[in-house]
């Protein structure tokens, strides 16, 4: 049996009474990248902050194995840190590390993104691409076990989306770990990812090796992965 | 009328739900303090931001109130010939009462307003949920050091304020009234107690403390994008005001 890095198990979220998430379950073993598509409101981004325990579930159980690292949608940089003490903001919290050790996997961090030399900006003074590159470098400094991404290209062109996906392929594949990755971009995501899980309507509708969603056994799924109505 | 009386009833519920939540948010930040375990850098970036580059604005309104006091008593005093009460009233005023309450609620406008709008923009933007994220409590990170950064700034800018009032009434007595300073200077020592200073000091902490706690609920609680930014400055604005009045008169009754 393959060991988990998350494990949901009939997770329920409502806010009001509106019911987001109803019997969610869901499974990505150790150094898996789980793509999570499917319509907007469907109940993505929800997924994403439960597993991340930002959201508490009403119902069912959340397991995850190891320390998160989360890239938000609109980034969440800190606006009165600069782009280094951003990135750094981790370590510094997590206590025990060393400066001159923050200060070397800072510069290493950034300089694997393409931000070397953006240290001192500040979060205003970046675009959209640059913004997400520092959330990457923020969301990953630390080493996480499970990287949680959302929407990591959304609101980008195609080039910055697809230098995003370079940085989130190359991140994994030199770590090992384990990633989700909620977006709307179906096939860069597709690309991205071993595993997609189309969410709908509070609940997972189908689950499968992302090679296969373009010809999923599913009308739906396949019409959305392949952009048909 | 139904609609009246559920749109009363609705206000009543709101606002009870706000009252609750700000007395909830205070006791989170009291159990924050046990064990004092403390930001330093926040809290002193806060007592920058909030009060030393407050200090201008406070000093020019304080100099203009402590003035404004002598044109109100000038009439007065012309009148009765009582010169050497003009030190004793504008000083128990300004102690007692309208140093704290002006500088309460100009401070409630320029930093409190600030405060809540950063928090609000940080909800919004999910920085929020950022530090949560790396297991920070936002509470002990961000909410603490500027309570105690507001309640300090307050109290300082108080003292400030009524010094520069007091400047104000005696360079205002000497022009209008001509009045030597150290009449004025006399007039109060002579009559004001240190229970006076105290009495101003104390409202001037739980001011802070009020504006403190309702700015950061208001910033936390948000919901709706940059329009409910807007709605969370407006309403920590005029939720600390309403604050303000409501405690001074409590605490002037109780003392008096």
């Amino acid at each position: 049996m393959e060991a988990l890095a998350i494990e949901l198990v009939g997770v329920g979220k409502r806010f009001g009474a509106r019911t987001v998430l109803a019997g969610v379950d869901l499974r990505v073993p150790r150094g898996g990248r789980l793509g999570v598509i499917g319509p907007a409101t469907a109940g993505k981004s929800v997924l994403l902050k439960i597993i991340a325990g930002l959201h508490h579930p009403e119902a069912g159980l959340v397991r995850v194995a190891g320390r998160i690292g989360m890239l938000f949608q609109n980034c969440a940089l800190f606006d009165f840190l600069n782009v280094a003490d951003n990135v750094a903001f981790p370590l510094v919290h997590e206590g025990g590390v060393p400066d001159h050790e923050i200060a070397a996997r800072v510069t290493a961090r950034l300089r694997a993104v393409g931000l070397a030399g953006s240290e001192h900006k500040l979060p205003a003074e970046l675009s959209g691409g640059m913004k997400k590159r520092v959330g990457l470098a923020r969301a990953t400094v630390a080493s996480p076990d499970v990287v949680l991404y959302d929407e990591p290209t959304a609101g980008l062109d195609p080039v910055t989306t697809a230098k995003i996906y370079q940085l989130l392929c190359a991140d994994h594949d030199a770590s090992g770990g384990t990633a989700v990755v909620v977006s709307s971009d179906v096939e860069a995501v597709a690309a991205f990812a071993d595993t997609i899980a189309f969410v709908d309507s509070g609940g997972v509708r189908w689950v499968g090796p992302a090679a296969e969603l373009c010809d999923a056994d599913d009308d739906v799924v396949r019409g959305f992965a392949r952009g048909t109505p | 009328m139904r609609g009246s009386v559920a749109a009363v009833g609705a206000s009543t519920m709101a606002a009870a739900r706000d009252a609750g939540g700000i007395a909830v948010l205070a006791l989170e930040v009291a159990r924050s303090l046990v064990p004092p375990t403390l930001d330093g850098r926040e809290l002193v970036r806060n007592l920058y931001k909030m009060g030393y580059r407050s200090l201008p604005i406070v000093t020019m309104t304080a100099l203009f109130v402590g003035a404004l006091m002598v044109i109100q008593f000038s009439s007065f005093v012309q009148q009765y010939g009582a010169r050497g009460l003009v030190g004793w009233g504008t000083g128990y005023a300004v102690l007692r009462e309208v140093g704290p309450l002006m500088i309460g609620l100009m401070f409630s406008g320029r930093v409190g307003a600030n405060n809540a709008a950063e928090l609000a923009t940080m909800t919004v933007t999910d920085q929020i949920d950022g530090l949560q994220a790396l297991s920070i409590d936002p509470i002990r990170y961000l909410i603490v050091p500027r309570v105690l950064a507001m309640m300090i700034t307050l109290v300082v800018m108080t003292m400030v304020g009524d010094a520069v009032a007091i400047l104000g009434v005696m360079l205002a007595s000497q022009a209008l009234l001509d009045i030597h300073p150290l009449t004025i200077w006399y007039s109060l020592v002579d009559n004001i107690g240190a229970a006076d200073f105290l009495h101003g000091m104390g409202k001037a902490l739980v001011f802070g403390t009020a504006i403190a706690v309702s700015s950061c609920y208001f910033g936390l609680t948000v919901k709706g994008g940059a329009i409910g930014v807007g709605r969370a400055v407006n309403a920590a604005v005029v939720s600390a005001a309403v604050s303000i009045c409501f405690l001074d008169f409590l605490m002037t009754y109780l003392t008096s």
